[in-house]
């Protein structure tokens, strides 16, 4: 019980910590933060659609399975990889930086997809 | 025939009447897999389907045992809501063999999303089949999420590497290979440097005569690359196996029996006891068939006849059994 109050008490100072340098970075962030950027990718009939995306730095990916068949969405060059994806279930990637980045479903490597954030 | 047959995708039409009676009993029919019959070092594989045609004559060989593949237990969706039942209908026909298997080989895709539920289903199931033994290869869908460690654990015991290993039984050699582990972006199914050495070294010293039995996931012949079915080094694996006269390739992952003569080796491929998948090019997509009943004869079958009796020492083929 003692222990659960202090872990309580840490938490709260860890969350002010972070809550602080929260506000010390919003003035770099607040370009990004004005324009937020999700876009969605669609996986149906063994495909990721569209197959080739382009976005700015900082948008937020989503992809959702629209198959009834599991699938993956892994970067090529381990920058992301989801779990596996049943029926509707969703994986969410933010790009921070620019490049291009190749993926695809590690269960049906034929499902390419590429990302050009920009 | 023979001539004719070899190099030739055999697509599997079944003329026989089946009276369809609901959607569970023609997903059993469907998917059921085969009674494998060694004779004389010759492998003959029948549909479970029709085992009521089969004399016990056609039943007897050296060494009998089955082929199931593909369960996907856990799989809910239009195609087969109920992938336990049509297991269970498969393990039913297993039971009313007359001559009992000595055991069962299961290629791959035990379950849908490698949940340990899906896997304890099909344990449990399986427990009630006659053969006791079952060898497994791994599917791609057993082993999401944790690289195959589930898999291994359950199944892979004795095994090397992700899962590959090779036994003996009454003058045969089997081998079971995994293909399924570290696919790469736009390729098909992979053996991978390692497996490949292992496979040249566990045949080296078998005679030429013995009857070699290969079983894996993925076809080990390009059944149609553009949905990656087919295996990128299964070449290489073919030729270690060039000196034996008697080969047989069987392979799960397509969902529909496919078989193909080439040299000295028979490939063959079964259904699934879960969902049927449309011929290869022959849809947008390999997904699920949903297929209404009175149409489930014209697309998901089992085998013509088809027996072929090699130009060397092997033959091969799925028969019918009338």
């Amino acid at each position: 019980m003692r222990r659960s109050v202090s872990i309580a008490v840490l938490t709260v100072a860890l969350a002010t910590g972070v809550g602080t340098i929260t506000v010390g970075q919003k003035n770099n962030l607040a370009s990004a933060q004005q324009k937020p950027e999700t876009t969605e990718v669609k996986i149906d009939n063994f495909s990721f659609g569209p197959a080739t995306l382009t976005a700015p730095v900082g948008t937020t990916i989503t992809w959702i399975n629209r198959d009834d068949i599991p699938h993956t969405v892994v970067s090529t060059d381990g920058v992301f990889k989801s779990k596996v994806l049943d029926t509707d279930e969703k994986f969410s990637f933010t790009f921070s930086k620019s490049g291009t980045y190749p993926y695809f479903c590690s269960i049906h490597p034929k499902m390419t997809g590429k990302i050009i954030v920009q | 025939m023979a001539g004719k047959l070899k190099d030739e995708i055999l697509y599997d039409h079944n003329h026989d009447g089946i009276d369809r009676r609901g959607f569970l009993k023609c997903m059993a029919w469907a998917g059921t897999g085969a009674l494998c019959v060694m004779s004389g070092g010759v492998l003959k594989s029948y549909s479970l389907s029709r085992l009521p045609e089969l004399s016990s004559k056609n039943a007897m060989g050296e060494l009998n045992f089955v082929q199931i593949s593909d369960s996907h237990m856990g799989f809910n969706k239009p195609a087969n809501p109920d992938v336990a039942g049509t297991l269970k209908a498969a393990v039913d026909k297993i039971n009313a063999l007359s001559v009992a298997p000595e055991f069962m080989l299961h290629t791959g895709d035990i379950s849908h999303l490698s949940k340990p539920e899906e896997f304890d289903t099909v344990d449990q199931i399986l427990k009630s089949a006659r053969p006791k033994d079952v060898f497994y290869v791994p599917g791609e869908h057993d082993v999401l999420n944790d690289d195959g460690k589930q898999f291994l654990e359950r199944y892979g015991k004795g095994s090397k590497g992700a899962g590959w290993y090779s036994f003996d039984k009454k003058g045969a050699h089997f081998i079971g290979l995994v293909n399924v582990m570290n696919l790469k972006a736009g390729g098909l199914g992979t053996l991978g440097h390692e497996q490949l050495e292992w496979l040249e070294d566990d045949v080296k010293h078998l005679k030429h005569s013995t009857p070699i039995v290969v079983f894996a996931h993925i076809p080990l012949w390009s059944v149609y690359p553009e949905w990656g079915w087919g295996t990128e080094d299964s070449a290489q694996a073919l030729s270690y196996l060039k000196k034996f006269g008697s080969v047989t390739v069987l392979n799960g992952h397509i969902h529909q029996t496919l078989q193909k003569i080439e040299g000295n080796v028979t490939f063959h491929t079964a259904a699934s006891t879960a969902f049927p998948q449309p011929e290869p090019g022959k849809a947008a997509s390999p997904g699920p068939m949903k297929v209404p009943a009175e149409q489930l004869k014209n697309v998901l079958g089992i085998t013509d006849v088809n027996y072929v009796q090699g130009q060397h020492a092997l033959a091969v083929v799925d028969s019918t059994l009338a």
